[in-house]
């Protein structure tokens, strides 16, 4: 049995699952308690646990992102939030040199359980510094682990297997879906890492997408059936580290043809690494040339009407199957 | 020293301290003390010699000077309570119990080492003993030390920790943010600034416009406490205070101990950018002679003991070099192992 709920309450819904599940699991952040998150997301959990597990932090990023750290490694399980994506960039060096590291350096004799959620995404006006996807940065760093939902279900089932994993877990859920209603199993459930979901069968190209761009291609994929009786397979990664490779080099095995599509910007996204990784694993099962649609190379613009033209949507998503159909 | 050579010291070292053990610091632990201070610095002594022939390679920093400041606050503390260190981190592992043997061999790359060779010096870790690692990035635990006391204080543990940073790692932004955050939220965690007076080539007096790092501490509303760094009693005092005010629940101190950089920023490092013979007049200020003096003055232990002592630290460290080197080379698998938990 399922339940029509929003990608937002799906998240909140984890969060409060774990939380009564495992009481090492606590929140900080800024404006999650009392506020409940600026979008909502985080409503009701400080009035169900209390300050001690959810924590309204100071402004200091840097520094509560390392506080998690310390946390995690003696034995807690934060859930840290970055409200956007954007101001990721204020704890770089605790979520690269240290968070990601220090397993590693350390022989192996402490863990970090933690997750970092810093919601992504464009397309509310909110222009350059608050509009961003760096989800490529993180899949560079070994240690990490990277998930980007699109639908209520995986950002249910994904955050809970988050906030179990021992390792550090970078989550970008993306700010446009908050209020998209999907299918959330009822009862408990989680969804492992590395497994790719084909959102839509299809025999004539692999559309692999990521976060928001999942719906977009699956607008595309119908306009696609009805108008040019295109039968498009779209993929949707949900974790970019680690990656589901089986599955798409399956699809793409079967269909020839490969569009990647993301928001955040063209050069050095992760298209460019799934586009590299699958021309050379599958090169001699391409019938075409493989293609990226993505975000412009351009910070993104407060004006609405030329902020839309950074953003990739259904429309691009067909041109860009053209023009791997040849 | 006498009184002369006292006053003239404390015109350019205000915070000079006469050496006076705390009641609850008697003979054998004072011995101790002076134990792990002579370990420290045997250790770090052979440190030039092994990185000239490669033995231990990349970057090393040595702790020589401070050894007052580790040995004295890690005597403070209980065996529960923990630790985060810096790229300088040797004595603050050793002055943690850390093992000389798994310390050198992790020095030298070897699979013995703490971290299986893969950390070397400046990630140097006894995570079982309390101590969570070295760090190579100026400040770079300060957030990790404070989220430890996090945690004590969410789960209502007894422990504390010491944030053992320099003055470099105070003027980084995420001192100043977890010090607020660890007020606000009366974390148990010691900021122990070891205050050194050189970030790297800069001295303190172009890198603060205030005379003692301790004066911040009123900027965030917490106690602040600068001491003698090279007097192991008066570190072992102020940690001993402030750990006990942080286990009652009264949240944390900064605890700034004051010294002097004897040799330059890391092993090979050529110090052209400081006169060679300013640093003469702080030798006069070690904390090994003053602690060997204390010792033989108060009737402690004899001058031969203090020597057999000495013997005894360099022979445990010329055992850490022979184990070591005998030590083996991590296999290639060993690439891969601990980038993920299970």
């Amino acid at each position: 049995m399922t339940r029509r709920i929003t990608v937002k309450h799906a998240i909140n819904e984890a969060l409060d699952e774990e939380m009564a599940r495992d009481e090492r699991v606590f929140l900080i952040g800024c404006d999650i308690g009392r506020r409940g998150n600026p979008f909502q997301v985080t409503r009701g959990l400080w009035e169900k646990y209390g300050d001690s597990r959810v924590i309204d932090a100071p402004i200091s990023e840097e520094g509560f992102t390392g506080m998690a750290l310390g946390a995690a490694a003696t034995g807690m399980r934060p859930v840290v939030e970055i409200l956007y994506s954007d101001w990721i960039t204020l704890a770089m060096d605790q979520i690269v040199n240290q968070i990601a590291k220090v397993r590693y350096m350390f022989g192996g004799k402490l863990q970090v359980p933690l997750v970092i959620r810093a919601p992504v995404g464009a397309g509310g006006g909110a222009a350059a510094q608050h509009s961003q996807s760096f989800e490529a940065w993180f899949c560079h760093v070994p240690g990490l682990k990277v998930v980007m939902p699109s639908m209520a279900a995986d950002a249910k089932g994904l955050l809970k297997t988050a906030i179990r994993d021992n390792n550090p877990v970078l989550f970008f859920e993306h700010k446009r879906t908050y209020n998209i209603e999907g299918d959330v199993p009822d009862g408990e459930y989680t969804i492992p890492f590395g497994r790719a979901e084909v959102k839509r069968a299809g025999r004539d190209i692999t559309i692999v997408a990521t976060s928001m761009m999942v719906h977009h291609a699956l607008a595309a994929a119908d306009r696609l059936s009805a108008e040019g009786e295109i039968d498009c397979e779209v993929i949707d990664p949900r974790t970019l580290a680690p990656l589901d490779w089986d599955t798409l080099l399956e699809s793409v095995k079967k269909t020839g043809h490969l569009v990647v599509v993301h928001e955040a910007c063209r050069t050095c996204g992760v298209g460019a690494e799934i586009l590299a990784e699958l021309a050379e694993r599958a090169f001699d099962y391409l019938d075409g040339r493989p293609v990226r649609v993505a975000g412009l190379d351009v910070p993104v613009p407060y004006n609405r009407e030329l902020e839309k033209l950074v953003i990739p949507d259904a429309q691009r998503i067909i041109e860009g199957v053209y023009h791997s159909l040849g | 020293m006498d009184q002369k050579e006292f006053e003239r010291i404390r015109q350019f070292f205000p915070e000079l301290t006469p050496l006076q053990p705390p009641p609850d610091l008697g003979p054998q632990r004072q011995l101790e003390l002076f134990r792990t201070m002579l370990l420290i610095r045997a250790f770090e002594s052979a440190l030039p010699d092994l990185w000239k022939s490669n033995v231990v390679y990349g970057l090393a920093h040595a702790y020589e000077g401070a050894e007052a400041i580790a040995a004295g606050a890690c005597a403070a503390l209980e065996p529960g309570d923990f630790i985060t260190s810096t790229h300088r981190g040797h004595g603050h592992c050793i002055a943690k119990g850390g093992d000389v043997n798994r310390m050198m061999a992790e020095l030298m790359g070897k699979v013995e080492g703490y971290n299986y060779g893969k950390g070397g010096s400046m990630h140097i870790a006894n995570v079982e003993a309390g101590m969570l690692g070295a760090c190579g990035i100026v400040g770079g635990a300060i957030g990790m030390a404070a989220g430890c006391a996090l945690r004590a204080r969410l789960r209502g543990d007894p422990d504390v920790t010491v944030c053992f940073h320099g003055d470099g790692g105070a003027n980084q932004g995420i001192w100043h943010e977890t010090l607020n955050m660890a007020s606000i939220w009366k974390l148990p965690v010691i900021f122990l600034v070891e205050n050194n007076q050189w970030s790297i080539s800069l001295s303190y007096d172009r890198a603060f416009n205030v005379p003692n790092i301790a004066n911040r501490a009123c900027a965030y509303g917490i106690p602040g406490v600068t001491v003698d760094g090279f007097n192991a009693f008066e570190v072992y005092r102020a940690v001993r205070e402030a750990a006990a005010r942080a286990r009652a629940g009264a949240g944390p101190s900064v605890v700034e101990a004051k010294f002097y950089r004897y040799v330059g920023h890391f092993v090979a490092d050529d110090q052209r950018y400081r006169d060679i013979e300013e640093t003469y007049r702080w030798r006069a200020l070690d904390p090994l002679r003053r602690m060997r003096d204390y010792l033989i003055d108060s009737g402690v232990a004899s001058p031969q003991a203090c020597d057999g002592l000495g013997l005894e630290a360099h022979r445990r460290v010329q055992a850490a070099i022979e184990f070591g080197m005998q030590g083996a080379e991590p296999p290639p698998e060993t690439l891969f192992r601990d980038i993920y938990a299970d």
